[in-house]
This record gives structure tokens, sequence and C-alpha cells, in this order.
């Protein structure tokens, strides 16, 4: 479980996060929903360390990210996985270097089973026999998938994905849906996927946060959505089934 | 205040780059990989100059002393100290600025601007020692090498244009160029080789890894590298120079 405890995030005295407080649970998919400039990934990058809270704490597990040793930090960020935007797969290396990247790096498995690594990560989503491309030379689709498959490459305990059907095809977009729901059910991980993409949540979206203008909106079930009577909630939801 | 805010920040970058490496057998790796580029992918440039560099300046040199009054030799010795003391090193490493700080720059900002090195980051590894470490060492290996390779092409680019402009011969070069050698002058020529190695793959390296933006700044930061390298090898040239000669 993640928990976020009072995170403020500042930029130049402007308070882009304010004082968030939240769960992510075990084994389910959270959704992290917003109009864009509304804080989500600026959130999504305290998280993970890309950036450090102005104030509050960040705790893994009921470990305090925040407050970590180097070393102990390392030791965490070994346990997530996260699918980029862009992909941010490396243009210099093939798909199975790519995918292979952390088991080399901190593991002492030997080629082979690092090769066996790969495939069965490459198998869970649906990518067998690129082994030997280069991102340059595969779709845009199947880049989010070799991301998903290099991040669940370790036995990673947290996924975040970053508006992860942004740029896709309504049908590719399905698939990797469906795609990161079974993964998380399969390993058991906790998932969170910022998105605005109102179908996502309705279709694998187990809880959800409302992050509007950096403020912790609204949280719930994704069944109590339709039921709540937060105006800036339905005004967004309402907004983007006309997109 | 702008200066020392970047200069702080310079030194941060290579304070940042020294953790315990997650794995030194890839790092080890990546190091050979980049002496391959950094080395075996300049070497036909340096050749060039280095040839081309010895040759016009006995044909320059010999314009300026001929004369009864000087020996032949003189030329090759001039020729043969210059190449050491200062064309090899520090023309070779301002060649070298363009075309492997660019490279690298460019590397590494656009990693940055296509979140690469923040991927690097969430898998838990020092990206700024996988990134730039490798490099670092690389440069400080094999540039002092390109440069003792450029010391001895230029003299022989000298040899060939004293023979064939019939100014020198190649008896009367080495007979200069004997006299005059004095073993300082060569460990002179590689302390400034691996000083500015160190600035080439360092300054270009922390351009690229704090560019931010797009394809334009990592332009942006490219060109930067190469001109603030290039300035720095100036600088320290002088220095060098002024410490140790």
């Amino acid at each position: 479980m993640i928990e976020l405890i009072n995170v403020s995030k500042s930029f130049d005295g402007v308070e882009v996060l304010k004082n968030i407080s939240t769960k992510f649970e075990t084994g389910k998919v959270n959704l992290v929903i917003g109009s864009s400039g509304h804080g989500k990934s600026v959130m999504m990058k305290c998280m993970v360390g890309l950036l450090r809270p102005t104030s509050g704490n960040v705790m893994y597990d009921n470990r305090d990210f925040t407050n970590l040793e180097y070393s102990q930090l390392r030791e965490v960020r070994q346990e997530m996985g996260m699918l980029f935007q862009g992909t941010a797969l490396f243009d210099s290396l093939t798909v199975e270097q790519n995918v292979e990247f952390t088991l080399k790096m901190f593991t002492s498995m030997t080629p082979a089973e690092r090769k066996d690594r790969v495939n069965f990560c490459l198998e869970q989503v649906e990518m067998q026999g690129i082994n030997d491309k280069f991102p340059a030379e595969i779709s845009g689709g199947m880049k989010k998938r070799v991301g998903i498959a290099r991040a669940i490459a370790l036995d990673i305990k947290y996924l975040f994905c970053d508006e992860p059907n942004s740029g896709l095809d309504p049908v590719t977009s399905r698939v990797i849906d469906e795609l990161l729901k079974s993964i998380t059910e399969e390993f058991n991980i906790t998932t969170i996927i910022n998105t605005h993409d109102m179908k996502t949540v309705f279709d694998i979206g187990d809880d959800v946060i409302f992050i509007y203008q950096g403020k912790n909106e609204w949280s719930g079930k994704v069944k109590d959505i339709h039921s709540s009577n937060n105006e800036m909630l339905t005004n967004f939801i309402k907004a983007s089934y006309f997109d | 205040m702008t200066f020392f805010y970047h200069f702080g920040n310079y030194i941060l970058f290579l304070k940042g780059m020294f953790s315990k490496p997650e794995k030194l057998s890839v790092y080890i790796d990546r190091t050979i990989t980049e002496m391959n580029n950094i080395g075996v992918g300049s070497l036909s440039i340096v050749v060039i100059i280095a040839v081309f560099q010895g040759a016009v300046t006995t044909l320059q040199i010999a314009y300026q002393l001929i004369s009864p009054l000087i020996a032949k030799p003189v030329i090759g010795s001039i020729v043969s100290d210059s190449s050491m003391l200062e064309l090899a090193p520090t023309i070779t490493c301002l060649v070298l600025a363009g075309k492997v700080g660019s490279h690298i720059a460019s590397e590494i900002g656009t990693m940055r601007v296509s979140e690469q090195i923040d991927a690097l980051e969430v898998m838990g590894i020092n990206s700024s020692g996988y990134l730039a470490l490798p490099k670092i060492v690389a440069g400080l290996i094999m540039i002092p090498m390109l440069v003792i390779i450029s010391i001895f092409l230029s003299n022989l680019g000298g040899i060939i244009a004293g023979e064939a402009s019939g100014i020198l011969t190649h008896e009367e070069y080495f007979q200069g160029a004997r006299e005059s050698f004095l073993p300082f002058n060569l460990l002179f020529s590689l302390i400034k080789a691996f000083t500015y190695a160190f600035i080439i793959t360092s300054v270009s390296a922390f351009q690229g890894y704090t560019t931010s933006g797009g394809a334009l700044e990592v332009g942006a930061s490219s060109t930067k590298a190469v001109v603030y390298s290039a300035v720095a090898i100036l600088f320290s040239d002088y220095l060098l120079a002024q410490i140790l000669l």
C-alpha cells in the first residue's frame, strides 16, 4: 500500500499540490483523474521520487520514502515499475535489452535465466518475437507494451502509469487497459494510473482520486462516481463524455 | 552570480556520479563501448588534422626562418616542440570538444527530454554515474592516446612536407627534433591531454544532463557544451603553461 500524507509541492512559490492525503491499496487499479495541468503528473513524480515534496510524506508499506537514506531509497525503487507517457524506452537498446536492463543491473541471473525472464515478460504483454527490434522500429502501442514488460521485469510491488493511453487509438487503448488490469491482479501489485480517459476509469478502475487545482477534490470507489455530488467532478465527467 | 550557480551545480553533478556502482561489470562494459566511440570514432579526424598541422607548421616556420644563418635542423626542433607542447594537445582537443563534446551533450540531452533519465532514476540507478562516469573514464584513457598519436603524426607530416618541398631532409628534421627533445615536454603534453579530456567529457555530460525542454534545447545544450569546453580548454592551457613551464 502507498499512502500520501499531507503532500504539498511548490515551484517558485506557486503551490501545485496542496496538502494531498490519500491511500492506494494493494491488488487494485488506483486511478488518478483530473484535467491537464492540475497536478496529476507532479503528484506521481513526488511519489516515485523524481520530485521532492515541499512538505508531507510518501509511505510505501509504512516506509517513509521521503526521508530514506540513498541505499534504502534504491531498494524501494527496485520494487517500482513505471510506464512513462512517452514510454521512455532506451533508444540505443533493443526491445530485449530494454526489458533485460534492470535484471542485468540488479540481479545475479545468468544470461539464459535473463533471456527466459525477458521472454516471459514479453509474453505477458503479447509481444513475443520482437526481441531484436529497436524502439524506433515499433509502433506506439507496441512501445507501451514493451514499456509495461520492462516495468514488470523485476518482481515489482508498485506499478505507476502516466497517461498510458495517450496517443493511442481506442482499440489499442482498451488492450493496454486490460493488460494493466490483468497484471495488477495476477501479480497482486499496487497500480496507480494517471488518466483523463473516463473509459479507462469505468473499465478497469477500482479506486479513484480526482485532483482539481492541486487538491484532492474527491476520492472513492469507481461505482460511486455517478452518485457524487461534487460539482467539479460532475463537470469533469460531463465534459469527458463530450470528448 | 549565474556563473557561480552553474559552477556549483557542475560540482554537485560530479559529486553525484560517485556512488557505489549498481553492477561494476555493466559500468566496465559501458566504459569499453565509450572508449570505442571516443577513441576509435575520432581517430580519422585526428589523423587528418595532425598530419596537415605538422606539414603546414613546417612550411610556415621555414618561410619565417629561411636564412643562411639558421641551421635547417632548427625547423625540425621548432615543429616537434610546438607539436608536443601546444599543437597536438590543444588543437586536437579543441577539435574533439566539437566532435566528442557535442555528441555527449546531445545524447544525454535527448535522453533527458525523452524521460529516459527519469526512467533510470525510477529504476534506482544513479543516472549521472551510469551515463557520465563511463564517458569521463573513457575520455581520460583515450584522449591522451589520441594526443600521442597526434604528436607522432604531426612530426610525420612535418617530415613529409619538408622532404616534398625540399626545405629540409628527414635526417635534418630528426637531428633538430632529437637535439631539442626534453622528456618533460612529453609529460607536459600528457598533463594537458588529461586535463582537456576531463573538461570535454564532464562539461559536455553536464550540459546534456541539465537540458530541459525539447529538441531546440538539446541543440542549444550541444552548442554550449562545445563553446564552454573550448573556453575552459584555452583557459586551462594558459594556466598550465603559467604553472608548469
